[in-house]
Parts: structure tokens; sequence; C-alpha cells
């Protein structure tokens, strides 16, 4: 069964991720609601740096937040000089390194389903005197309830399987910066792998099952629609 | 009162150039051929579109100045677009609401039940808009943008998207609109019989410009417009009923150039009509035949006459100062000598009651 450190893990590792999702809607929506509506030449800029974490080794990003972050980084000497504990190899440093790493993951299916409702509704809603910010939570915001339950478990799931980032800029505290994909790493360096198996499993599962709950979800959706 | 429009605008390799003024009463039809930029002029004058330098006026509103331009949801107006656009979150009560509750209750003078009851959806209430045919979304749209007491209505193709039969569906709730509804209306259209059955002025627009616009009678009838030219050409006319014929069942009914008969119809006397003479149906006799089957003869001053392209002619008559067309031969008007000023009679071989 579950040993208390690796429960801790767990816990630390759903917080994490429940943190970093609910700072990605809130980020993320506006962001996306720009993007699937802007006209701007160079949009697909912002586009590609939103997408790079899909690609670039999280090592790489790791490395990168860690320089930024630490005492004599930008982020991390502003927040020194601010009075302000440092940010790396603590939980705020996980939380900014895992809401950029995961941005793509909340993002783009929220860009999707607001492209995918279109001008017309918004216009509609326009006609029947709704201002834009009205427009935005009494039309687009329903209209794309699939697209943020998609972005929210796809981000939190996401954050769940964090590894290289963490392991850069978290390094392996426990209870503050130590997650189960670091417990697991730690537990078959020591030949124990019965917790391995243990935590391994309790990922697959959990993962396995809000992938399930998205997939349902959005086929009931997308048969209620018109 | 009257709507007052100027716009200038650049869309890709399209251009809308227009100058615009037309009375703030009455339905007004935008009527074009496709692309010629009538949707894009509504859309301007919902702000859904917006240009520089534009300009619009409805009545004593200024929507649009040189340093001003309100924005479509602060605008008093009722759209609705040319396929139906029904919110697919909400039910059709939600739809319905959705408008009303941003309305401040001291602008509300039309109330959801007397915009559901005017397009007969009443049994429509708790369904989604995809349970609804097509024709029963369009009265929910067109109920919805009612609902909202506009201070002017929109209307943008709103049949276009229908089969014939759904088209005839929502013509009787639209026309009775007209009656109903002080507001005005403007009405985008392709399609001559509904411009024909509603309009009460005529917008001509083509490659993004207005080529003509006036009373919706002297429109269909100018000789040098093409709508008088089109092989469904015909002439409106206002009339009264003025009497029923029980023993033979028909209707009488007056106009200022004398008495129309069609079969019966169960409106009051005094009832205002307007009846649709096709070009076609109409013949020409010089002498006032009397052996004849045909009940509908008036006499007429040739007014105008052009040649069609094939072995045609128009001929435009006014009868008590009510304009007439009528499509014969070339030869027929050479040997009757047929030639403006000269009296005739006119006989009207079919008519169309419109409403």
């Amino acid at each position: 069964m579950f040993t208390n450190p690796d429960l801790t893990a767990l816990l630390l590792t759903l917080k994490l991720a429940g943190v970093t999702t609910l700072i990605l809607l809130l980020l993320g929506t506006p962001l996306a609601w720009w993007l699937a509506r802007s006209r701007w030449r160079f949009k697909f800029l912002l586009e590609a740096i939103v997408a790079l974490p899909l690609v670039l080794p999280p090592t790489v990003l790791g490395f990168y937040l860690l320089i930024a972050l630490g005492p004599n980084g930008p982020i991390g000497g502003l927040m020194a000089a601010l009075g302000g504990s440092p940010l790396a190899f603590s939980f705020s440093g996980l939380v900014i390194g895992s809401v950029i790493y995961s941005m793509p993951f909340v993002v783009q299916p929220l860009q999707d389903a607001f492209r995918a409702i279109g001008r017309r509704p918004l216009e509609v809603a326009a006609t029947l005197r709704a201002s834009p910010l009205d427009r935005f939570f009494s039309v687009a915001m329903p209209l794309a309830r699939s697209g943020f339950l998609t972005a929210a478990v796809l981000g939190f799931a996401h954050t769940l399987g964090e590894f290289g980032v963490v392991l850069m800029i978290g390094g392996n505290i426990p209870g503050e910066t130590q997650v189960v994909s670091i417990a697991i790493y730690d537990h078959v360096e020591g030949m124990e792998y019965a917790q391995a198996h243990w935590l391994s499993g309790g990922l697959l599962l959990l993962s396995f099952l809000m992938l399930i709950m998205v997939y349902a979800i959005n086929r009931r959706f997308r048969l209620v629609k018109p | 009162m009257s709507i007052e429009a100027r716009f200038h605008l650049a869309r890709g390799d399209f251009t809308l150039d227009v100058s615009l003024a037309i009375p703030a009463r009455g339905i007004s039809a935008i009527f074009g051929p496709s692309g010629c930029g009538k949707t894009t002029l509504l859309r301007a004058i919902a702000g859904l579109e917006q240009c520089d330098n534009g300009l619009l006026k409805i009545g004593e509103m200024n929507w649009q100045t040189a340093h001003h331009f309100v924005p479509t949801h602060q605008r008093p107006l009722g759209y609705v677009f040319q396929e139906p656009s029904l919110f697919a979150h909400l039910d059709v009560q939600g739809n319905l609401e959705y408008g009303v509750k941003r309305v401040p209750a001291t602008e509300r003078k039309v109330s959801i039940s007397k915009a559901i009851e005017l397009l007969g959806i009443g049994h429509l209430l708790q369904r989604r808009s995809d349970q609804l045919s097509g024709g029963e979304r369009q009265r929910v749209a067109i109920a919805r943008a009612l609902a909202v007491s506009p201070r002017i209505l929109l209307l943008d193709e709103p049949l276009a998207a229908l089969d014939q039969a759904r088209k005839q569906e929502i013509m009787p709730y639209l026309e009775s609109l007209h009656e109903e509804l002080e507001i005005p209306v403007i009405y985008v259209s392709h399609s001559p019989d509904e411009v024909a059955r509603l309009a009460d002025h005529l917008v001509l627009m083509d490659a993004g410009k207005i080529t003509a616009s006036g009373e919706i009678r002297d429109m269909l009838t100018r000789l040098d417009l093409p709508l008088a030219h089109d092989s469904e050409a015909g002439a409106l006319i206002e009339a009264v009923v003025a009497g029923h014929d029980d023993d033979y069942d028909l209707t009488y009914l007056d106009f200022p150039g004398g008495r129309f008969t069609v079969t019966r119809k169960s409106l009051p006397i005094g009832h205002a009509a307007r009846l649709r003479v096709a070009a076609r149906d109409v013949s020409l006799t010089l002498a006032h035949q009397v052996d004849t089957s045909i009940l509908n003869i008036f006499p007429a001053t040739i007014d105008a006459i052009t040649d069609e392209q094939s072995a045609q002619v128009t001929v435009r008559l006014l009868a008590g100062g009510t304009p007439v067309l009528s499509r014969i031969t070339r030869k027929s008007a050479t040997l009757l000598d047929l030639k403006p000023g000269k009296r005739v009679h006119v006989q009207a071989k079919s008519v169309a009651l419109l409403s």
C-alpha cells in the first residue's frame, strides 16, 4: 500500500495539478478567446510560443526556468529585491513551471471551441442588446462548454505526469516539491518496485478515468448539437 | 420621419457605396441579385459592419455620425438573419427571454406573449432548436427579434433558407406584422414575389450601389427599371373590399380605376387588400368588349410603351391614376396603333389577391 511519504507526494501532485489548472483556465480563457478572434497578422507568433512546450524537452524548459527563477535570474532576482523568497525549489516555482508546461493543453482546446462557435451567435446576441462582456459569458462560454471540460481535464492530467520540469526547478523536497512522478523514480532507483507499482498504477488509473470522462461527455455534447 | 443612411465600405474586391433615404414607416424592401450588397447594407444599418465617415439616422435617433458610432447592442433594433440563428444552448423560451431581459423595463412595449401569439409558437416553448423545423426556427427568430420592442426591424432574407412549403408557412405571419406593427421594417430579398406581397417601398441595388428607390407601385411599373421587364412583371393595386355577391360567390374590390371582381374571399367590407395583376394576363382592346367572359375591364390611358427583346412589348397604362402593365405582341401594338395618350380598355384575365 501507499506509505506516508507516497501519500504526501500524491496529495502534493493533486494540489499542483489543481492550482495549475485553475490558473490556466483564468489566464488561458482570455488568451484563447483573443487568439480565436483576432485578425492580427503576427498572431501566429504567439500561437507558436503557446505550442512550444508540446515539442520542447521538459528539461530545456526546466533549465531556462531554473535560471530565470533562481536568485540571480530576472524573476527570482525581482522576487528577492521585493523581499520575497526565491522561487526555485519551491511549490510556487513548480506552479509557474507547470502553468507554462501545460499551457497548450488548455489554450488549444479553448481556442478551437471558441473558433467553432463562429461569429454569428455573438452577432445575434449583439442585436439582442448584449454587450461584448455579456456576450462572452452568456453565449460564448456556454457554447464552448465541452472545450472548457477538455481543457480542464487535459491541463490537469498533463500536470499530473510532469517530470522533467519538476526535476529541474523543484528538486525533490518531500512535502514541498516531491511529486508522484519523482517519487516513482526514487522508488525504482531504490529497487522498491512494489511501491513504484502502487503509485504508477494509481496515476495510470486516474489519467485513464479522466480521459474517459472527457471523451464520453464530448460525445454526448456532439449528439445534442443541431 | 425618415431613415437616412450613407455608407462607403470596401471588403476585398467588393465596395458598398450607398446613400439612402426611405420613409420610417411600413416595409421597405431592398431588392437585388445575390452579391449586390443588400446584406452588407443591412449589416451596416445594424452596426455589424463598421465604416468610417458613415452616416445613419433612424427618425430622430442618430446611430452613426462623423464622430460617433453607436455599437449594435445599444441600438434598439430587431434583426433576423438569413439562416435561423437560435442559441443552441437555450430552449425556445430561453431564446425569447434572452433579449427581453436586456431591455430596460420602461422600454418594453411588446410582451413576450404578444410575440409568441403573433408568430404562433406557443406550443414550442420548451423545445430546443434542434427539435424544430427550419420554418419553426425562423418563426422563433422573428419572435425573438420582436420581443426586444425594437424601434426598427431588419430582416435579412428570412425566407431564403426555407423550401416553398415553409415559405408559405411564414408568409402570413410576415404579412400580419405589416398590419400589426407601427415600426419601420427593412426587408432584404431577391424574390420578386415576396417584395410584391410585403413591401410598401422598394430600394433596388446592383453591384454595391442603389440604382433606384421609390414607392412599390411605381417601382414595379416603371419602364426604365428592370422589374417591369421581368417575365413575372406585374402591377400592384391597392383596393378596398366593396361587397360580396352571394349568388355567384364573388367579392368586389374597388380601386380608383374601377371595380375588380374576384372569387369570394371572407374579408369584411372596407378591408384594404393588395391585388397583383401580372402583365402577361392583361390584354388591351380599343372598344369596351361586352361579349367576353372577362369580368375585370377598365378604361385606361396609355402612358408609355417599350419593346422587349422578343416579339413583345410592355405597355404602361394608367387606370384612374393607378399604373397597370400589359405585355402584348408587337404585332398587336402595331395593328391597334397603340401610342402614348391613347384611350383603351384593359382586360385582366386573372387577379391575385395578396393579402
